[in-house]
């Protein structure tokens, strides 16, 4: 069992893109504790040979690779909450 | 005319058809409802009530032109917030998207009002469809509508409750764990889950891929089977949907419970429900029994697994889709001053701004059971977990027609009652989650009332075999009757 303590939960939040408070973090390292501690009963069984399941499909679909424009440049950025000529505009990516 | 508000949707439309009533004022009815009654509820979070009565208008002008509108002529609906209608806001009841107006109608959404529905609003859930008691809702908690101190289960809290209080004929949910039959069960109205990729998810916002599913919740198993026969069916835009042919519902329903076999899964029942809730049930079964069906004992062996299973399943998937929340391209975007540093501080604000605690549990847990050094112990565990699942159903399935539970372990609870701990709040969920991972659907069904609160009976049945489950929800609702019955708001 994993130790779960406030510093893997900072690093999870850095992963999830998620600025966590300190107040937060530590709330939640307690609830992912009970979860998997909950989770724990999955461990004793036996799987060997068992295939994991990732969907209940009936196989694969495909459909032809043809491209649809259904969304005008205008109805993609309706719900932009900042754009420029056209375009989504975001704060610095690169350092200057 | 009175009682517009009671009336089923089949009942409604054809007396639409007939012109016994007009599609205006069937609409007034319920608007009018909806404002005298929705303050104690809490049940509708967006509504265009002039789109409604001008929809109304046109269904009516139709019909006095000599057309057909389509089987579900005039009948006013209201949508989960999860799914897209064009014209209304979605919101996921949640401040990330607090002003996302949909460029485009959901094909659920599309199609029924083909079918002559009329959309009244948009209803209330639980945060992203995160919950089982609406009380994670962004903007205000849904209230019971047979005990307002009470939740009315979720995550479909919004849609139960309207159906429930008169505001609808039918609503939307979505069910990814139980959101459709949960609620249902706590608000005393008929929800259907159907199979995995029956009905398209096109403009439905995702939260667990593999096992969201879009559903009607109704006042009878009839209204069930029409709005599944219109909703159903292969959409090219969503690539799990089944090109498989859509039954009769109809004609299912109406079979005689006289051969049907109903499997009891003595076992996994020991995890046990509330007393009521369980004298209900026993007494339901007993009186399918002694009307013709005949009752098997199965076996779920893996079942009490289910829910460690769906909470590492789901949570993996949800951190995944939620990842498209960032206040780039929609929704929210944090001015803070320490959004300002550059673009991975404006994710993270924006993220820790917009999304409630129990979306952040879940995308932390999610996060995690992905992550490099714990994928294989966590997530592809479950996944073989879920592998032993669909086995012990299939299993079952060789020797009965349905599988019954109680919907959920209890009745509807106090608000407040659970939401300090959030594993007791997914504990409620073990009847209803093996469905979703195997992917088979679920019906629950209201089967009698205990402590005054309403008891759901949940049916599942095999891949594509949803007139199986009208059938056998047909059969009670014959059989108990409480379908019929109203809470005294």
């Amino acid at each position: 069992m994993v130790e779960i303590d406030d510093k893997l939960v900072t690093r999870i939040a850095t992963l999830a893109h998620l600025s966590l408070s300190k107040e937060e973090t530590h709330a939640l390292a307690g609830d992912l504790r009970n979860i998997l501690k909950y989770a724990e009963s999955l461990e004793g069984i036996d799987l060997e040979d068992v295939p994991p399941m990732s969907h209940a499909t009936e196989g694969e679909r495909f459909r032809p690779d043809v491209a649809v424009h259904d969304l005008t440049r205008e109805n993609a950025l309706q719900n932009a909450p900042d754009q420029e000529g056209g375009l989504f505009r975001v704060p610095q990516v690169i350092g200057g | 005319m009175s009682g517009l508000t009671s009336m089923g949707m089949a009942e409604l439309a054809t007396a639409i058809k007939s012109r016994t009533v007009s599609a205006s004022e069937v609409v007034d009815a319920h608007i009018a409802r909806i404002i005298e009654k929705d303050d104690r509820i809490g049940a509708f979070l967006s509504r265009d009530d002039e789109a409604a009565r001008a929809e109304a208008r046109i269904i009516d002008e139709r019909i006095a032109k000599g057309g057909d509108p389509g089987p579900l002529a005039g009948v006013p609906i209201g949508i989960k917030d999860v799914i897209h209608a064009k014209g209304l806001p979605t919101t996921c009841g949640s401040k990330i998207l607090k002003q996302f107006q949909p460029p485009y109608d959901a094909t659920v959404t599309a199609r029924l009002r083909n079918a002559g529905a009329i959309v009244l609003g948009k209803l209330n859930m639980d945060e992203f469809a995160m919950g089982s008691s609406n009380e994670n809702s962004a903007f205000k908690p849904v209230h019971n509508p047979w005990d307002t101190t009470r939740v009315p289960g979720g995550s479909s809290g919004g849609s139960a409750a309207a159906v429930s209080a008169g505001f609808a004929a039918m609503t939307l949910g979505s069910d990814t764990g139980g959101s459709i039959r949960q609620p249902a069960s706590f608000c005393g109205v008929v929800g259907l889950k159907p199979t995995y990729g029956r009905v398209s998810r096109y403009g439905l916002v995702a939260f667990a891929s593999s096992l969201d599913q879009i559903g009607p919740l109704t006042r009878s198993c009839e209204d069930a089977a029409l709005a599944l026969s219109v909703m159903a069916g292969q959409d090219a835009h969503d690539a799990t949907s089944s090109g498989r042919p859509i039954d009769d519902y109809g004609a299912a329903l109406r079979k005689p419970t006289k051969g049907l076999r109903v499997g009891l899964p003595r076992e996994f029942l020991q995890i046990g429900g509330d007393a009521g809730v369980m004298a209900e049930f026993e007494k339901t079964i007993a009186a399918l029994k002694a009307d013709g069906a005949e009752i098997v004992d199965v076996e779920l062996p893996n079942a009490p697994h289910a829910i460690a299973t769906y909470y590492l399943v789901a949570t993996a998937e949800a951190s995944s889709n939620l990842a498209r929340f960032d206040g780039v391209r929609y929704g929210l975007r944090s001015d803070s001053q320490a959004s300002r540093g550059g673009l991975k501080e404006m994710y993270g604000e924006t993220r820790d701004e917009g999304f409630g605690p129990e979306v952040k549990r879940r995308i932390i847990l999610g996060t995690f059971v992905l992550s490099s050094g714990y994928y294989d112990a966590y997530y592809v565990r479950a996944q073989k977990v879920r592998t032993l699942i669909r086995r012990d159903f299939e299993k079952a399935f060789a020797s009965c027609d349905v599988i019954a539970t109680p919907t959920s372990p209890s009745t509807a609870f106090k608000l407040g009652e659970k939401t300090a701990n959030p594993l007791e709040m997914y504990l409620a969920d073990v009847f209803t989650v093996p469905a979703n991972l195997v992917g088979i659907p679920g019906l629950s069904v209201p089967c009698g009332f205990s402590n005054r609160l309403p008891v759901g009976l949940q049916f599942v049945a095999p891949m594509f075999a949803e007139g199986t489950l009208l059938r056998a929800g047909h059969a009670v609702e014959r059989l108990i009757g409480v379908a019929a019955k109203e809470p005294a708001l």
